[in-house]
């Protein structure tokens, strides 16, 4: 970023002054990349654990005493929750990049979409709460059958990791509320990529838990 | 945006505080050096299981005093049992694949040169780095604790085969809550893994200096690179299959655990489990952490080698490519480790391919090697000693895999110490000295003060002549038909080969005792060595612009900028027949 703010150049002060901002902008710049590459290498890193757990299940499923589970219908509620979450965070995303990457006049409504957001992500989890209540109910536990075992074991690992999305809706949503500037785009566009990302894993799991290959 | 945009910046304060300093440091050099000292721990214990093994393979009935006290029940009298063998063969091969191989290599030497090299203040995440060492540290305290339970350590052997592994305490001692604290300390180790790996990815990707695209880094940190990429793969899969383990032994699933197994004349209340699956998802981690554990060294040995032979390796691009495709191969290969397992045949030849696949990219990298040494008048030291022995051990126990990776040779040799003696060789002892080599190397930038070098070349020759004493006569026991995992050879088929393994045991225990003198060297120049100056060896990276040691973000708060490709050896430079990556000035080729 070449420098567009007016000092004095001819001030050793003031071009000490530069230099410190520029280089600052630019640590930031980096530390904005790397952040963004960050999210993306970690959800490389969970696809591929979901892809050993999915090949264990293929391998599994092929064995002699498979019996295959029917899901409590909740889950199909839970699934159209999480695709809705997904849609309103895209919502209050966009009505932050839309203008200015700083608190700008649409925060309000970004963080009304964003606290919407969260509701629906603990719904979510209070579904998911269901679901396994609904599978107890019915006395199939985690070692009952193998469809169950990878049936809780999905579901658990899955929830940890929007655990870990709902915090950063949190802290989004916190720092939405008090407005300060240390708001910065690229953790609202991860937050997002992340959530949506979520959203897909969900429904791929449902799925793979639901269908017999 | 300027302003706000500050105190959001990866860059941290500088640290106050002895608990922020050196303990719950988020400099990547510390947690470098905790990385090292933890491998250093481990490498020492694991050398020393490896002692008593020896021990007892040849004189099995030997007292040994103080054994007692670790292991009642493993060593009534200090004599080793079957079982408690087993146990320290487990504790051996984790120790060292995992907290030593893994660590070393990549981790500790990688964690302090990889963001210095590229020219960055510190790792994109400095909090996920700490996090990463400390879960590391967790899984290393989980592992140790097997030591001290009443149960002991496992006996399964650092693959931990299912279903053995996964039935609990009828599998044997230690099988109950040792083999738990296995599962736990592995499952905390990938998490750790995968955190540094993420760290390593994201910060050569967007933390680079100005000027320093991706083919002027240096090769060690491009090795430090394509490790984290395999890392983050093979960690991801190795880490659900622990989970599957734990839920076997303590949830009552049946993921590995077949039906009607019967052990220890009870059956198992599980049925139609996989042993199979373990195997599948514990090798498609196992066989990228052999190159986990090696393209680190192989990069550090082509940085140091480089530098000594003051000119440029034959190719930069084609070492690059050679260690990005044995990366890319290392997942297409790990069923050569299951040729016994009754797995298809068909797929056995299809595994066979790419192993033998994997020779090419090697071998080049061999070729590139030995053809720069050819007409440079090489500079020995300690550093380039042992970078010449990683390219001996790296030949000598890689021609074995020619061999193992044909199943019809392979299920000859595969449960004979021919195997022990291959990946010793090839996985251990030539990633060892990679190690070594960068001890040497950057002990002075680490420390600021210099290693001995007489003692450093006396370790070298002793550990050279040494493994080879130790590891070769493996191969021909292996040949001979000699059994691995057996804990004695005594009075059975093996005894007329019992001079062989008491020669191996006295050449252990010398090369073992040898380290004695790098730990010495280590630990007396870390105080009384000669200071070093900032370019000891008048190197051309970034490393060797800033003081050593380097103070806590590394450039002072300047933002180098690089010029040139990093092996600029053998010009006419301002200082000398070198021209370092941030000097603007320009390169003239001398002699053409």
């Amino acid at each position: 970023m070449s420098s567009t703010i007016a000092t004095p150049v001819n001030s050793q002060a003031g071009a000490l002054h530069q230099a410190k901002r520029n280089s600052a902008v630019l640590a930031a710049r980096q530390a904005d990349r790397a952040s963004r590459s960050g999210v993306w290498v970690g959800l490389f890193a969970m696809t591929m654990s979901f892809a050993a757990f999915s090949s264990a299940l293929f391998v599994r499923e092929g064995t002699m005493d498979w019996t295959h589970l029917v899901l409590p219908p909740v889950l199909y509620l839970n699934t159209l929750i999480l695709l809705a979450s997904s849609a309103t965070l895209e919502v209050a995303r966009r009505s932050m990049t839309a203008s200015s990457p700083l608190a700008s006049p649409d925060s309000g409504r970004a963080r009304t979409w964003v606290f919407l957001t969260l509701l629906l992500g603990l719904a979510f989890c209070v579904g998911q709460l269901a679901a396994w209540r609904d599978l107890r109910a019915q006395g199939i536990y985690l070692a009952t059958n193998p469809n169950s075992s990878f049936f809780y074991l999905l579901t658990f690992i899955h929830a940890l990791h929007v655990f870990a999305g709902l915090a950063a809706l949190v802290c989004l949503a916190g720092r939405l509320t008090a407005g300060h500037s240390v708001l910065r785009r690229t953790f609202f566009e991860n937050t997002a990529i992340y959530w949506h990302f979520m959203a897909v894993l969900w429904v791929y799991l449902f799925l793979l838990c639901r269908m017999k290959l | 945006m300027a302003e706000s945009s500050v105190e959001q910046a990866h860059v941290h304060a500088p640290p106050e505080g002895f608990i922020r300093k050196y303990v719950f440091s988020l400099d990547h050099k510390v947690i470098g050096k905790q990385y090292y000292g933890l491998a250093l721990a481990a490498v020492f214990t694991g050398m020393f299981l490896s002692w008593l093994m020896r021990i007892h393979l040849v004189w099995p009935m030997l007292k040994i005093p103080g054994l007692e006290l670790l292991s009642k029940a493993g060593a009534p009298g200090g004599i080793i049992t079957p079982e408690y063998y087993l146990s320290l063969m487990t504790m051996h091969g984790t120790l060292m694949v995992f907290f030593v191989l893994t660590n070393a290599p990549f981790a500790a030497f990688g964690n302090y040169f990889l963001p210095i090299q590229i020219g960055a203040e510190d790792m994109a995440f400095p909090r996920f780095n700490m996090m990463s060492f400390w879960t590391t540290f967790a899984a290393w305290l989980v592992l140790m604790l097997a030591f001290f339970i009443p149960d002991g350590p496992p006996i399964s052997g650092w693959t931990s085969y299912a279903p053995l592994s996964a039935v609990g305490k009828d599998a044997g001692p230690g099988m109950e809550y040792g083999m738990s604290l296995w599962g736990i300390s592995i499952a905390l180790f990938c998490i750790g893994s995968l955190l540094g790996a993420l760290n390593f990815i994201a910060t050569t990707l967007d933390l680079r200096a100005k000027g320093m695209t991706l083919m002027r880094m240096p090769l060690c940190t491009w090795a430090w690179f394509i490790t984290s990429c395999i890392a983050l793969l093979a960690f991801a899969v190795l880490l659900p299959a622990c989970i599957l383990l734990i839920l076997d032994r303590h949830a009552g699933t049946s993921f590995f655990i077949p039906a009607g197994l019967v052990i220890s004349d009870r059956v198992q209340p599980h049925a139609g489990g996989s042993p199979l699956l373990w195997q599948h998802l514990f090798w498609f981690f196992g066989h990228p952490e052999v190159y986990i554990a090696i393209l680190p060294s192989m990069g550090i040995i082509s940085h140091i080698l480089v530098n000594s032979l003051r000119k440029p390796l034959l190719s930069h691009r084609v070492v690059i490519y050679s260690m990005m495709s044995i990366g890319f191969l290392s997942y297409m290969v790990w069923g050569h480790h299951m040729f016994l397992s009754g797995m298809n045949p068909t797929s056995a030849l299809a595994f066979s391919f790419p192993t033998l696949t994997i020779t090419i990219p090697a071998t080049v990298l061999t070729l590139i090697w030995l053809g720069s040494l050819y007409g440079a008048r090489i500079q020995i030291n300690s550093a380039s000693l042992f970078s010449l022995g990683f390219i001996s051990m790296f030949v000598a126990g890689g021609v074995s895999g020619f061999f193992l990776a044909q199943p019809s040779i392979d299920i000859y040799l595969h449960a004979t110490y021919f195997v022990v003696g291959h990946f010793h060789m090839v996985m251990g002892v030539a990633s060892l000295f990679g190690v070594f080599a960068g001890t040497y190397f950057w002990f002075p930038k680490m420390t600021g003060r210099m290693m001995d070098e007489t003692l450093g070349k006396l370790h070298f020759w002793i550990t050279f002549v040494g493994t080879y004493c130790i590891f070769m006569p493996f191969h021909y026991l292996g040949l001979v038909g000699n059994v691995r995992r057996y804990q004695s050879f005594v009075d059975d088929f093996m005894a007329p080969y019992i001079g062989w393994h008491k020669f191996i045991t006295i050449c252990a225990l010398i090369t073992g005792a040898g380290q004695l003198i790098f730990l010495y060297n280590l630990i007396y120049s870390r105080f009384k060595g000669k200071p070093a100056p900032e370019n000891p060896w008048n190197a051309t990276s970034l490393e060797w612009t800033i003081p050593s040691p380097p103070p806590w973000n590394n450039f002072g708060g300047k933002h180098p900028v690089v010029y040139h490709d990093p092996y600029q050896y053998g010009v006419k430079g301002s200082k000398g027949d070198f021209v370092m990556q941030d000097s603007p000035e320009q390169v003239i080729v001398s002699g053409d």
